[in-house]
């Protein structure tokens, strides 16, 4: 396999895999955990491969065009420095696979489990992976997601949902943080792609925008990787399942911010601002970590804060701007995740062997499980630095580099003496981990008596602890190529010489090394029992200052300020909503003019004045305002006022040369009317004579009269604005070119149409669409319509008309109605096949003179809608079937395969095409592929506006329907 | 006439507008179809004002002077889709008052603390 596919192969692998698990019923437990077993060996298997590759010379890549207009690739990047992450990854992972098998519970839904797991996996790898800023952050927040998902697997119990829910606040805040740094520093480079940022380091410290950079990507790694004040997430996230723990906190997810700053060594370190922020929360973590890791009680607390600590020593390193550091912190890295992955496996064991992880309960566990207990010795070993073992190394690199970092800080001078203090706390902390647990008189009262666990869950923990032995051992043999390859992928040409010998000789950092291992035991021996008294397990000097509770206050505090603010500010209710926004568009509108000394009045073009068009908007005005006048108590006269504001707006258009428009608009006028009229009949009564209380009439004055007030000025800047538009010179812009093209390009002399067909069919097409939604919407709303109970009665005209007909002689109820209208009803019924003419002729001549699709879909509608109102639904129903729902759909079926024809042309979508057909008797008939689109936009107009019509004429038949069976269930319950 | 046009412009804007801050949903559809005519008026003007020569090509017409098709084209299928709108707040409003009783647009009548879906107010 060629090496971009292994890579490639290697990431999918993770995300395919948890799809698959989840696929799995939630007992299947032993194929769950092949499967992750399979997918974590598999995609290990294709990173050894890549081991030569990856080491010598250049990184493995892999890449796909993301967002290209943003710069932005999806890249795969493989060097030393990520193939050891990988592995870590991918190695640790598979052990907890097994793990975990043994561990969980039969009645847990393990699939659930390990598609989490292995999704984490996936996005693990793609931080480590990652060969794209954007990318990178992108697999950082879905760590922080799915680790959510993970800490809160046990959603049941409330620590775990506080847990994952802190973890997730305090991660995804760092995250966004990060994107908006990684955005600073895409920016400041001028590209996303990894390889040119590590290569703009010089670029990217003299830039003014490196400062915020530097802290946000810092914010990002130092809450993932739980760095003071940041940590307390961490011990609450011990909340999950302890293989979880295990992998979370040794190896992935909490390394991930240790990977960001090791990555971005080269392109951010070397500045004070670096040094001081990196450095000092390092210092402050370490020590804050040890210390509190002495004082827990439970054996999961105490492993967190040392993973704390450590990750804080880690951090320093990183911090003091040594290449050598860096290699001692990515030493110092894999052997953390080793030692500590294999002591919580540990503590994991004692737990459900013994069911307690109360030090101050263990105890004697030597005798039930010495073959664990020796495994958790070693590893605890490792991590209290004694010699032989892994941990030891790194310890004395990193008290190597607290020597040798010379200079004139603070920092620099305490430096030696609190990394000493810090590793006399390691050494104490670990020493009461295993004193407590294992030694001592058997233990009492246990909830389950303790023994060995099954054969398969010690062999992560031997593998684990086999690694720490050989790597402490002979260094040279095992880690030392894989270093060296891992620290030149970041460090290039600054890669110091060093020797991960065990013996240096006496010199200063194995002196430190002795003070803290016999410090530490010292420090055991004199405060154990006062440690194992303190009752409450805090701290001593830190207890008052619980970061977790000052946390849940802030975010309590957070959410009733936003309740308070709702309270205050917010309303449910619509008026003051569309006053706001009205308001807000009239400043915002107001601010630009100002600012921008917009004047309303400069003299400029006009058109001749003509005192018939002022005297049409005479009306206009005179409509608009009595129809708002009328709008509460006269609802008829107010919807004849606003069809007469329609019309005058109709007139303007036929006026200042825009046919088409004056067409449209008359047509949908009358639709438009006929549904208010048809609407009328279900709304409430509404008397002026009601009388109202004062308090309520005052209000209302009130109320009015800011609104008025409101409209009044949107209505004069709307004015103002329009003025000064008008009054300036026409800009030359895109429609020249419009008007010049439409015959020689489209063979069409109606510009307006063919804008509409041809030029922007797209957009026209979109609009049909919104359209159809529109009716169908309006159909779907109408199906479950129930009219309120008081217009359920029938309306009071009915009623007097059919008590008429019964009081006289020879006549049934309806015949009034029957014979009302009867002229311009017959005339109406002979119109119908002249107005299907008329939209015929719209439609024909729409490419060259005003009309077009929309006008004859109309026109067609209304001719519906007449034969509707002169003789009732159920006349025309007997003899007329309309389906506008399936005009709908044959009318957008002809516009896109109107447009899909050009295809046939090799031309693009909705290219049109004409030409002049020679037709016998009526001579040249010019014949244009934008023909067929119209005829879409005119059957879809019909269905549209016919549906809608039909769907609210139809709420009256069936209400007399309703009421029909109604009163003959009434009738038949009094006969009987 | 640009300034009779905006005068009218801003008469139906106003009476929109102040329809629209009305109690009743039925006051609001009227106002969002006056503000409509405004509005669509209004990018119509962006064109600027030519009287007697839409944009109809023919022997003899001169390109230079006709009217600019853009906001025409533009306003066209506002008018259809506005047109579309009123119906679909019509009959929102109808379904809103059968379901909660009231022609309020807060759904209850504004002395009544709590909205009481199903009963109509006395």
């Amino acid at each position: 396999m060629p090496p971009e596919a292994l890579l490639v192969a290697a990431a999918i692998l993770p995300f395919l895999g948890s799809a698959a698990a989840i696929c799995l019923p939630s007992h299947a437990r032993n194929a769950a955990a092949g499967l992750a077993g399979g997918v974590m060996l598999a995609s290990l298997a294709c990173i050894l491969l890549l081991y030569p590759l990856a080491m010598g010379g250049g990184p493995v890549s892999a890449s796909l065009d993301w967002l290209p207009s943003l710069g932005v690739r999806l890249t795969l990047r493989l060097d030393g420095l990520a193939w050891l992450f990988a592995v870590l990854v991918l190695g640790i992972g598979a052990l907890v696979v097994l793990y975990a098998r043994y561990y969980m519970a039969t009645e847990d839904p393990v699939p659930r489990l390990f598609c989490y797991f292995l999704a984490f996996v996936g996005a693990m790898l793609g931080i480590v992976l990652s060969g794209n800023l954007i990318q990178l952050v992108v697999f950082w927040e879905l760590t922080s997601v799915v680790s959510f998902l993970l800490i809160g697997y046990w959603s049941d119990n409330a620590s775990a949902r506080d847990g994952a829910r802190m973890a997730l606040t305090i991660t995804a805040a760092g995250g966004l943080c990060l994107l908006v740094g990684m955005v600073l520093l895409g920016r400041i480079v001028g590209s996303y792609d990894l390889d040119r940022v590590l290569a703009s380091g010089d670029v990217i410290r003299a830039s003014p925008a490196y400062l915020p950079a530097l802290v946000l990507i810092l914010a990002g790694a130092l809450t993932k990787s739980a760095q003071f004040p940041f940590h307390i997430w961490l011990p609450r996230a011990m909340a999950a399942p302890t293989p979880i723990s295990a992998y979370l906190h040794s190896a992935t997810m909490v390394k991930a911010g240790v990977f960001l700053m090791i990555r971005f060594w080269p392109a951010l370190a070397g500045t004070e601002s670096w040094y001081w922020i990196v450095g000092t929360a390092g210092m402050a973590t370490m020590l804050v970590g040890a210390w509190s890791a002495i004082f827990q009680h439970d054996l999961k607390g105490l492993l967190a804060y040392s993973t704390i600590s450590h990750l804080g020593l880690i951090t320093l390193l990183l911090g003091l701007d040594s290449p050598l550091a860096v290699v001692a912190a990515i030493f110092h890295t894999v052997n953390h995740a080793t030692f500590k992955a294999s002591l919580f496996m540990a503590a994991g064991i004692i737990d459900h062997e013994a069911g307690t992880r109360d030090l101050r309960r263990l105890s004697g566990l030597w005798r039930a499980m010495p073959y664990t207990a020796t495994l958790a010795m070693v590893a605890a070993s490792a991590m209290a630095g004694v010699p032989l073992l892994n941990g030891f190394l790194s310890k004395e690199m990193f008290l190597a580099e607290a020597v040798d970092n010379s200079g004139d800080h603070l920092l620099n001078h305490a430096l030696p003496v609190l990394a000493t203090v810090a590793s006399a706390f390691t050494v104490l902390y670990s020493l009461r981990f295993i004193r407590q647990t294992f030694f001592g008189p058997p233990p009492r009262d246990l909830p389950h008596a303790p023994h060995e666990p099954v054969r398969w869950m010690r062999i992560p923990v031997e593998a684990l602890v086999l690694i720490c032995i050989a790597i402490g051992l002979v260094p040279n043999l095992t880690i030392g190529p894989v270093l060296h390859g891992a620290a030149s992928a970041v460090l290039g040409t600054r890669m110091p010489t060093y020797d991960l010998a065990i013996w240096h000789g006496f010199n200063a950092p194995l002196a430190m090394s002795v003070a803290a291992l016999a410090g530490g035991v010292v420090l055991y021996v004199v405060f154990g029992r006062r440690i194992n008294a303190n009752p409450r397990g805090g701290p001593w000097l830190m207890d008052r200052l619980d970061g977790g509770r000052l946390f849940e206050r802030a975010m309590t505090g957070l959410v009733r300020g936003a309740r308070l603010l709702e309270a205050r500010l917010g309303s449910e209710r619509l008026q003051p909503q569309l006053r706001i926004l009205f308001l807000a568009a009239l400043l915002a509108a107001t601010a630009t003019g100002v600012s921008r000394n917009l004047d309303l009045f400069a003299a400029g073009r006009t058109t001749t004045f003509d005192p018939a068009f002022a005297l049409l908007w005479v009306v206009g005005v005179a409509c608009a305002i009595g129809a708002a006048e009328r709008a509460k108590y006269h609802r008829l006269s107010a919807t004849i006022l606003v069809g007469g504001a329609g019309l005058v707006s109709c007139l303007t258009f036929l006026w200042l040369s825009a046919p088409d428009l004056a067409v449209t608009q008359i047509l949908v006028e009358l639709l438009t009317t006929v549904m208010l009229l048809l609407s009328l009949r279900w709304l409430p009564k509404r008397d002026e004579a009601i009388p109202t209380p004062e308090v309520e009439r005052t209000r209302a004055r009130r109320r009015r009269i800011t609104d008025a007030i409101v409209a009044a000025f949107v209505g004069l800047g709307l004015a103002g604005l329009a003025h000064a538009v008008m009054t300036r010179p026409a800009v030359d812009g895109i429609s020249r070119w419009f008007v010049e093209e439409a015959y020689p390009q489209a063979g069409g002399r109606n510009v307006v149409n063919v804008l509409l067909v041809d030029f922007r069919a797209f957009d026209t097409l979109g609009e049909i669409c919104v359209l159809g939604v529109v009716g169908l919407t309006v159909f779907a709303l109408l199906r479950r319509f129930r009219p309120a109970p008081d217009s359920r009665e029938r309306p009071a005209q009915q009623i007097s008309h059919d008590a008429y007909d019964r009081s006289r002689e020879g006549r049934e109820p309806g015949h009034t109605a029957a014979d009302a209208l009867m002229v311009p009803r017959i005339v109406t019924t002979w119109l119908f096949p002249f107005i299907l003419l008329l939209a015929l002729h719209l439609f024909l001549r729409g490419h060259d003179l005003p009309g077009g699709g929309f006008a004859a879909g109309i026109t067609l509608t209304v001719a519906f809608a007449l034969q509707y109102m002169a003789r009732g639904a159920e006349w025309v129903e007997e003899r007329l079937r309309i389906q506008p729902i399936s005009w709908i759909g044959a009318g957008l079926l002809v516009a896109v395969l109107a447009g899909a024809g050009s295809w046939l042309f090799g031309r693009p979508y909705l290219t049109a095409s004409f030409a002049y057909w020679d037709a016998p008797l009526i001579g040249k008939v010019p014949l244009a592929s934008a023909l067929v689109f119209d005829l879409g936009i005119m059957v879809l107009v019909v269905g549209a506006s016919a549906l809608m019509l039909v769907a609210l004429a139809h709420q009256s038949l069936r209400r007399t329907r309703a009421t029909g069976a109604q009163a003959e269930r009434e009738s038949a319950g009094e006969v009987a | 006439m640009e300034l009779v046009l905006s005068l009218g412009i801003g008469a139906f804007a106003a009476a929109g507008v102040w329809l629209i801050l009305r109690p009743r949903t039925f006051q609001v559809v009227l106002g969002l179809s006056l503000l409509s005519y405004a509005i669509n008026l209004f990018i119509f003007a962006m064109g600027r004002l030519t009287v007697g020569s839409p944009p109809v090509l023919g022997a003899g017409i001169d390109t230079v002077s006709v009217d600019d098709p853009v906001p025409q084209a533009l306003v066209l299928t506002a008018v259809v889709i506005s047109f579309a709108l009123t119906a679909l707040f019509l009959v929102v409003l109808l379904a809103a008052r059968g379901v909660t009783g009231s022609d309020h647009v807060d759904g209850h009548e504004p002395s009544s603390a709590e909205p009481r879906p199903g009963h109509p107010q006395p």
